[in-house]
């Protein structure tokens, strides 16, 4: 059996060039042409651009299976990871880099701060509760473990409007990691952790725009976590407002 | 995946979004919950604009009832009275979002919140509907 091709069609690519240092308000793109077929992602036509149109573009990848999470970024607008981003169907695409995190170069954002908002959180990255459902472990392993369903590629907190116009906020993915602490304490008491939640710049900055759960690529739904973290924290409070002094 | 054609370094558009609280007023890639924000932040500006408003024209009073009369002739004119169901319908959308972002912003109906959110605005359009029918109509 013989295959066609699938037909090709050229997309003009309008990527965001800046590097670490220049004026924030000084914008620059730079558009390529790529040929692209029905399967392509940014990210096919993003290497096509650096192997063949402009090798300086810089951008981070690794799996190609939204796995590893490190090439999120905006496509016309809205974020994604994109290796499993298809190209939109329109004559032109606008790719920029994360927001809310300041620009490296090109497409590559410093995650620094995203990171140390997790180590806040106690880094909850197994879940020891759950296995996959009516899987045999390989001869030799206990059990499997699934590891939790956060990637860290800060989609979340690009998509958020309260990080975008306040940097102190904690952000969604600190967050939902924080949550993950209280529902599975393996041992450690989640108190701390809810109190360190409990903070203005914390579970209290979000303003449920929901974009976070919308955009994350993974399923991890921050903001209903966040909503959780509130609840805890404000029977916590009440709990200790009506106990006159007792065990705080 | 097939070949490129090179057209690099020519300057294009503006970025897709602004960061900061520009980007709040930006609806382009949002989804239903950040319009629900968008929309909240709208309305409770116009709100607080209608509320000063409200209390300039109130000094009014206070030139006698020939300034209010006459404002009261305005006030009673078609496109006042758009202005009107317009208010309604800023009322009504901040209003009946602010219970569902205090129940949800409690964790009381998190998982419901995209349901929340059209239910209580389908019932901000029949209210806004029927008050404007009302406005329009009432002797």
């Amino acid at each position: 059996m013989t295959e066609t091709a699938p037909a090709l069609r050229t997309t003009r690519f309008v990527v965001s060039r800046r590097k670490e240092g220049d004026d924030p308000g000084a914008l620059r793109y730079d558009t390529y042409d790529v040929a692209v077929g029905p399967r392509t992602t940014i990210l096919d036509a993003l290497v096509a651009i650096r192997r063949h149109l402009d090798p300086g573009l810089t951008f981070r990848h690794s799996c190609f299976h939204a796995s590893c999470g490190t090439c999120g970024m905006r496509v016309d607008g809205r974020e994604g990871l994109a290796c499993v981003t298809p190209v939109p169907s329109g004559a032109e695409v606008v790719v920029e880099p994360l927001a809310n995190l300041p620009v490296v170069s090109d497409l590559v954002v410093d995650m620094e701060v995203f990171y140390e908002a997790f180590d806040e959180a106690g880094r909850p990255l197994v879940r020891a509760s759950e296995s996959v459902p009516g899987s045999t472990p390989a001869e030799g392993i206990e059990e499997l473990e699934r590891y939790e369903d956060c990637i860290e590629c800060g989609i979340c907190l690009s998509a958020c409007p309260v990080a975008g116009s306040d940097p102190r906020y904690v952000g969604p993915a600190a967050l939902a990691a924080a949550w993950r602490v209280v529902e599975e304490p393996r041992g450690r008491d989640p108190g701390p952790v809810v109190r360190l939640m409990d903070d203005e710049q914390a579970a209290w900055r979000c303003h449920l725009a929901w974009e976070c759960s919308e955009a994350c690529p993974s399923g991890v739904d921050p903001a209903t976590a966040i909503m959780r973290i509130r609840r805890s924290a404000a029977s916590a409070r009440a709990r200790r407002l009506f106990s006159f002094g007792g065990t705080r | 995946m097939a070949s490129t054609t090179a057209e690099p370094r020519r300057p294009a558009v503006g970025p897709a979004r602004r960061p900061g609280f520009v980007g709040w007023f930006d609806p382009r890639g949002r989804r239903l919950g950040g319009i629900a924000f968008l929309v909240n932040r709208i309305t409770g500006i116009g709100l607080v604009v209608y509320l000063y408003l409200h209390l300039v024209i109130l000094a009014l009073l206070a030139q006698g009832p020939t300034a209010w009369d006459t404002f009261i002739e305005v006030a009673l004119s078609p496109p006042f009275l758009a202005l009107d169901v317009i208010l309604l319908a800023g009322i009504l959308i901040h209003g009946l979002n602010g219970i569902r972002v205090g129940l949800v912003g409690l964790g009381l109906v998190a998982s419901r919140q995209r349901a929340l959110f059209v239910a209580l605005m389908a019932i901000a359009a029949l209210v806004a509907l029927a008050g404007g029918l009302r406005i329009f109509t009432a002797g």
